[in-house]
């Protein structure tokens, strides 16, 4: 029998099957319009037609986030691929397995400024994790098969394909041959500890006085939240999640002392100021956790667990480096611990939680209800009564997103999803739409204000075309919030371009949208209208709650200060 | 401090540019850098010659290593290593008293005059760092430098210790 040939367009196809994919989020264009058409004469892999390319990538990784299945994009040439770059980069920050498929112009104009000619693979080189050239018909397969391996191992991230125009049209076709079981000589990510380092951590951990667990996305992204749970009531330690890693621990486990860093709780950085070990897993030492890097736990002997080497020694220098992945070092950790027949010392423990209630009782992420204006805490603990605590929230960027991280105690990984590094604006609606098409029961809120949502509102129509029916509460201050709060405290009260003198009626919006829009005015009527919101199924509904403009985000950490110098609310020092 | 990375790499389009943007990206000092496929073609080795404190080497080496192309990298000045460094260099020699003495320091340096022309030699030099730049110092006193081209330096670990896949 002859062998069956297929062109480039249908091979892309074929191979994104052939790795399960369910999705692509993507925009046609000109280069791309053979796999477009490849897409229509099929029904295993559903196109997802966004309004902007930025809301594709944004939409995978929220997908991706929510169910850890790598996320797939499909852009065209030129500024389909640039507009994806955005996308590409809150990927990378966050270490979100991804694949883009961008198109390209035919090889034989590459290079020669051709119409919708970009040079993707060089403009995306220092947000990815790796990228790919695809020169010919039948490398496609096997290079996407590659682009899915390296996405979603080691360090997961960002991975681009690069498909010129000529190699996908019917003209070109060859043999579709596919390698899925991937070995490449470059690239091995490490999985074990090094059992000499694991002793050495135990060892460490066994004579801690004052031991504080630091965790981070890590933990969420390697499915590794019972064992952090678990080691946890091991040690009978103090926990903190960075932004990232909330959900880790539930946010109501006793040990669970709250997000560290810049808004995070004072007992969370005051633990980490006084540890005398510090047991890092999966986390980076942002700066937003940090602060100033000199000051930073003097005391503390750090055993610092990551499957990225970079990420080790890169800021903070750690004492005990374990390089592998999370859930198998914790495991390690575990075993050793048990080998070793650990008792964690009842004597010190007891002091270091009696330290620990007393910066507890400071209630230090706390708000005050007072006078008429709503304020933006206050919409958090509502939506959180009204959903159980079990929705998953997709954030913006900017006050309303750390109110969310600090009110909104996560149960379970995967159900807090926000760009952390990168800090991308626009970010959330698109997050969200990608979650509600993988758990379409569960309720899906963005929270958003009225600037972050106003950098992919246009995404209100993709949600119309696929019936993807996420909450939208916008805090609604009629300004550009965590810029304002930063001119209030470091900028004299200036605001430089931080009001918005022309927002939208957002309920006349999402109405034109063909969507529900409720505006919540005063306090007495937000709980009945927000869980009048929740109830309604079946399609969107954009909340839009005016709150306090005047209110910040609180406790903050003090510039240059170290980790435990913090404002604990206006003027108030910790 | 300087230091001396050997980089073994896939020879594949686009390796390059990764390494030269990675040390962009990041900040991080680039003195020379060369490279060329080795006997395996499907591979390319890289040597770059950076400076920097232990924190940044330590960095520059796990950065690099993390990108998906390189196979292994060595900070060959770790360790007994050799290292050279290829110059041409042309210089004006118009009377017989430049002539000479060019070619008396050529011959002194282990240098090779490689083209002459009616006012000019051109000279070959291999050596490390130190030798080069002493050479072309004296030949400055000397005459005129009318250009030069250095090629990088180009290094290997003495003894058994071997970089290869």
């Amino acid at each position: 029998m002859e062998t069956q040939l297929f062109t480039g367009a249908e091979m892309v196809i074929k191979a994104l099957s052939a790795l399960k994919v369910k999705y692509i989020f993507g925009y046609p264009g000109g280069s791309v319009l053979d796999i477009y058409d490849a897409i229509f004469q099929q029904d295993e892999i559903e196109h997802i037609l966004v309004r902007h390319e930025q809301a594709a990538t944004h939409m995978a990784d929220g997908y991706t986030r929510s169910t850890g299945e790598v996320g797939v994009v499909l852009a065209t040439s030129g500024p389909g691929a640039t507009n994806c770059i955005t996308g590409i980069a809150t990927a990378y920050m966050d270490s979100i397995p991804m694949v883009v498929l961008a198109g390209q112009v035919a090889t034989s104009l590459i290079g020669d400024d051709a119409f919708q000619e970009t040079d993707i693979i060089g403009c995306s080189r220092p947000i990815v994790k790796h990228s790919f050239n695809c020169r010919s018909v039948e490398d496609i397969p096997n290079i996407i098969a590659k682009a899915f391996y390296i996405a979603n191992t080691g360090r997961p991230g960002p991975v681009v394909v690069e498909l010129p125009k000529d190699i996908l049209i019917p003209e070109n076709k060859a043999a579709f041959n596919i390698n899925t079981n991937i070995k490449m000589r470059s690239y091995n990510p490490t999985s074990k500890g090094h059992p000499k380092q694991i002793k050495k951590a135990v060892k460490a951990i066994s004579s801690a006085k004052k031991l504080v667990i630091y965790s981070g996305g890590g933990i969420v992204l390697a499915n590794a939240s019972q064992l952090l749970t678990k080691l946890t009531e091991t040690l009978k330690a103090p926990i903190t999640n960075t932004l990232m890693g909330l959900g880790g621990i539930s946010g109501i486990h006793d040990n669970f002392v709250g997000m560290l860093g810049m808004h995070g709780s004072l007992e969370a950085n005051k633990a980490m100021a006084n540890a005398d070990v510090i047991l890092a897993l999966g986390v980076r030492f942002d700066d937003r956790v940090t602060n100033n890097v000199n000051k930073f736990c003097p005391n503390a002997n750090i055993i610092h667990v990551d499957i990225d080497p970079t990420s080790i020694s890169k800021t903070i220098n750690a004492h005990i480096p374990i390089v592998g992945l999370i859930d198998i070092v914790m495991q390690q950790l575990l075993d050793e611990l048990a080998a070793s027949n650990f008792k964690p010392d009842q004597q010190a423990l007891d002091l270091w939680w009696q330290e620990i209630e007393q910066w507890r009782s400071v209630n230090s992420v706390s708000y005050v209800q007072e006078g008429s204006k709503i304020k933006p805490q206050r919409v958090i603990e509502s939506m959180y009564k009204i959903t159980n605590g079990e929705a998953y929230v997709c954030s913006d960027v900017g006050q309303h997103q750390m109110f969310a991280a600090q009110y909104y105690p996560f149960a379970k990984p995967r159900q807090w999803i926000n760009s952390g590094g990168l800090g991308t604006m626009g970010f959330g609606l698109p997050a969200a739409m990608g979650v509600k098409l993988a758990f379409p029961d569960s309720h899906v809120i963005c929270i958003t204000g009225d600037g972050s949502i106003q950098m992919n509102i246009q995404e209100l129509s993709t949600c119309l075309q696929y019936k993807l029916p996420v909450v939208i509460v916008t805090l609604n201050n009629r300004s550009l919030g965590m810029v304002r709060q930063w001119q209030d405290m470091v900028y004299g009260g200036r605001h430089s371009s931080s009001y918005m003198e022309s927002i939208p009626n957002f309920v006349k919006l999402a109405e034109a949208y063909g969507h529900v829009g409720i505006q919540i005015d005063s306090l007495d009527e937000l709980d009945e209208k927000l869980a009048q919101a929740f109830s309604i199924k079946n399609k969107l509904v954009f909340v839009d709650v005016a709150v306090d403009e005047k209110e910040h985000v609180y406790p903050m950490q003090i510039k240059t200060g170290a980790i435990d110098d913090m404002w604990i609310k206006k003027g108030v020092k910790a | 401090m300087r230091r001396i990375l050997a980089i073994l790499l896939e020879n594949e389009a686009g390796s390059l540019s990764r390494i030269v943007g990675l040390f962009s990206q990041r900040a991080f000092n680039i003195e020379s850098l060369t490279v060329a496929p080795t006997e395996d073609s499907s591979l390319s080795r890289i040597t770059i010659a950076t400076r920097g404190d232990d924190n940044v080497l330590e960095q520059i080496v796990k950065q690099v290593n993390k990108l998906i192309d390189v196979i292994k990298i060595s900070d060959i000045t770790d360790r007994k290593h050799i290292e050279r460094e290829l110059l041409l260099i042309k210089v004006l020699a118009m009377s017989d008293k430049t002539r000479t003495e060019v070619k008396r320091i050529a011959d002194i340096f282990r240098g090779s005059i490689i083209d002459i022309g009616k006012q000019i030699y051109t000279i070959e030099l291999t050596g490390d760092i130190d030798k080069l730049n002493a050479f072309i110092e004296i030949l400055a006193n000397e005459t005129e430098i009318i250009e030069s081209v250095r090629s990088g330096c180009v290094g290997i670990a003495r003894g058994e210790k071997a970089l290869r896949v």
